[in-house]
């Protein structure tokens, strides 16, 4: 298909804006984060690294990323052992209800976050006695584990189950095949998986709002909280920042993997 | 006394919901056979193969391996090997590691597994290639360490599931001699799936014609190709050339269906008579097919149906053409001629 000039050049100006769209605003948080005002006058009247001390030596700060890694952490460790089981069972095995089953694990990710979150916060304050931080680690799994499941099965299905038989006719039993083929081959979509729902988990706020014990703040919540509040904005403005550059290392590998295993070779 | 059956199928069926795909098939394979299943895409060959194998479970019917009973027993426990049709070689292992995969999971030292493998890799000429990935190979390289693969472990059986389907015609008539040769010098059981009835002709001890999950016809080729136990048969093996029963009863003097095989029956012009012992009628040249060693004459008969006639190409000028629209003879040898079942 060929395009003509008068498409192109519109193209490429949509996509232009797009791109500003985008990146002149994270542009503009970068840059923010080293302004040596005291307020954030745009231009900044000068470069220094002040309110990133500030923000390390803030201890609300230090202490929601240490939260929310620790929720990400445990919220991916669970969704792995029971996305990937939850893969297995419904790409490996034939059973009655498997259509409704595999809905049903998908279901999360398309309900409206608030719609989970009242649900779940109903349930744990009407019958299992109140909001913890295992509950908010509950909440967070319900996604976390659709991200993981729907990796797993997306590579499981296009392996297809030869493999195992052939593993199988070579004098494998079920474990054994497992543990040298159908893991090896599945492992760099579940590492993509477990990035994806790690990052999600980080930046999820809505689920968190209704699942998360009193006093538990998680980065996203801080930053909600302390949004508004005029003397902390720099601090918040170096916080995006900071995620910002950090969310890049993730996604690059994210990529990589979902690359490279589409070229037929997979990460050994 | 050693048991000389391999493997015996007794009444082994096979539903898909609703589609019979193996029919109370019952059958013996015989220590050192090369045995061929021959039938058309959907017969149920894979079917039958992956319930030797043991991917599938029957519905009715018995395995048995060696004299033991292995309905019920999972596939790593049975003491088969499978060549698979798209080869299934660990996109993550390299060719060695694939062929050594069976002896590693029996944990076999490894000094001696990568001696075997070296061995079976040298025995279908890829010793050179065992750090490759099987992405780096081309389709009969493939096809040459999943048999590598299969043959290391040293199986009774080895179960071959359309090996050479994906191969071009070439490296598939080399593959076919030297497949024959592998299975002489190693003396193992194979059971051969193909849909090309050539493959199974040229290679085969013994040949299972299957159609709609059920056997028509165990034989040798020459039983198989020369004797059609049924019409099914007689057209998917071969060229059809099947005599409805008005011709059969005027021609032959016998009632049912009759098979002659085209190069049986020779083509005489008018005037010529056939020798004593032939059976002969006339007919009308519809079609003159030079196919180069031979040329294929298509005859309408005078009651309907056409038979069709092979002539060797072994005289000078060969170009028949002109014999198009004319009222020609022909006859066979009445030992050439065979009646058949609609079904056995
Ligand atoms: N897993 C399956 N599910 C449903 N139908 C199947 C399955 N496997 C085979 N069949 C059906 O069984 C019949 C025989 O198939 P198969 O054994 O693959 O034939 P062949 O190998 O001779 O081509 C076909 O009609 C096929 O559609
Ligand atoms: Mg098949």
């Amino acid at each position: 298909m060929s395009t003509s000039r008068g498409t192109k050049i519109a193209l490429s100006i949509f996509a232009i804006i797009v791109f500003g769209f985008v990146y002149i605003p994270l542009s503009v948080v970068l840059i923010n984060s080293f302004n040596a005002g005291e307020t954030l006058s745009w231009p900044p009247s000068g470069l220094s690294i002040k309110w990133w001390q500030r923000a390390i030596d803030n201890e609300g700060v230090r202490e929601a990323i240490v939260t929310s890694v620790i929720l990400g952490l445990i919220a991916t460790a669970i969704a792995l052992v029971l996305g990937t089981l939850a893969s297995l069972a419904l790409s490996r095995f034939r059973f009655f209800g498997q259509d409704a089953i595999s809905l049903l694990i998908i279901l999360p990710i398309a309900l409206p976050g608030i719609v989970t979150g009242i649900a779940l916060n109903n349930v744990f304050t009407s019958y299992l006695g109140g909001l913890t931080f295992l509950t908010l680690i509950i909440g967070h799994a319900t996604f976390t584990i659709v991200v993981i499941y729907n990796n797993a099965l997306a590579r499981l299905r296009r392996t297809g189950s030869s493999l195992d038989d052939a593993s199988a006719d070579l004098g494998a039993g079920p474990w054994t095949t497992f543990r040298l083929v159908t893991f090896p081959l599945m492992r760099s979509a579940l590492i993509a998986g477990s990035v994806l729902a790690f990052g999600l988990s980080f930046d999820e706020i809505i689920v968190t709002t209704f699942t998360a014990g009193p006093g538990i703040t998680t980065l996203p919540i801080w930053i909600y909280q302390n949004l508004f509040r005029p003397t902390q904005a720099p601090i918040v403005n170096v916080v995006a920042a900071a995620l910002v550059l950090i969310s890049i290392l993730p996604i690059y590998v994210a990529q990589k993997l979902s690359s490279d295993s589409e070229r037929g070779g997979g990460i050994m | 006394m050693v048991n000389p059956v391999a493997i015996s199928l007794r009444g082994l069926t096979r539903r898909f919901g609703d589609v019979v795909a193996v029919n109370s098939i019952d059958l013996d394979v015989l220590h050192g056979e090369f045995l061929s299943l021959l039938g058309p895409s959907g017969s149920g060959k894979t079917t039958v193969l992956r319930m030797i194998a043991g991917f599938e479970r029957p519905d009715a019917g018995t395995i048995e391996l060696a004299g033991t009973d292995v309905t019920m027993t999972a596939p790593y426990a049975r003491d088969v090997n499978t060549v698979f049709q798209d080869y299934a070689l660990f996109p993550h292992m390299t060719v060695a590691e694939n062929v050594q995969y069976g002896l590693r999971v029996k944990k076999v030292a490894k000094a001696e597994r990568v001696e075997r493998a070296q061995a079976a890799l040298a025995s279908v000429r890829l010793a050179d290639y065992e750090d490759r990935k099987p992405a780096q190979l081309s389709g009969g390289q493939r096809q040459r360490v999943a048999l590598a693969r299969a043959l290391v472990n040293r199986p009774k059986v080895l179960l071959l599931d359309e090996p050479l389907g994906a191969l071009d015609l070439k490296l598939r008539e080399q593959m076919q001699v030297e497949l024959k040769e592998i299975q002489r010098e190693v003396g193992i059981t194979f059971v051969f799936v193909t849909h090309d009835q050539d493959e199974a002709l040229t290679m085969s001890d013994r040949i299972v014609v299957i159609n709609e999950g059920r056997i028509e016809q165990i034989g040798t080729p020459t039983e198989v190709y020369e004797h059609p136990a049924t019409a099914f048969v007689a057209g998917f093996v071969g060229i059809s050339n099947l005599l409805d029963p008005v011709t059969a009863e005027q021609v032959i003097g016998r009632p049912g269906t009759w098979s002659v095989r085209p190069e049986k029956i020779h083509v005489h012009l008018s005037g010529e008579s056939a020798p004593a012992g032939h059976h002969c009628l006339n007919g009308t040249v519809r079609e003159v097919i030079y196919v180069g060693m031979s040329t294929r004459f298509v005859v309408d008969l005078p009651a309907g149906g056409s038979l069709m006639a092979v002539r060797q190409n072994s005289e000078g000028s060969t170009d028949l053409g002109h014999l198009r629209g004319q009222s020609v003879g022909l006859s066979w040898d009445e030992r050439y001629e065979y009646q058949v079942a609609d079904r056995i």
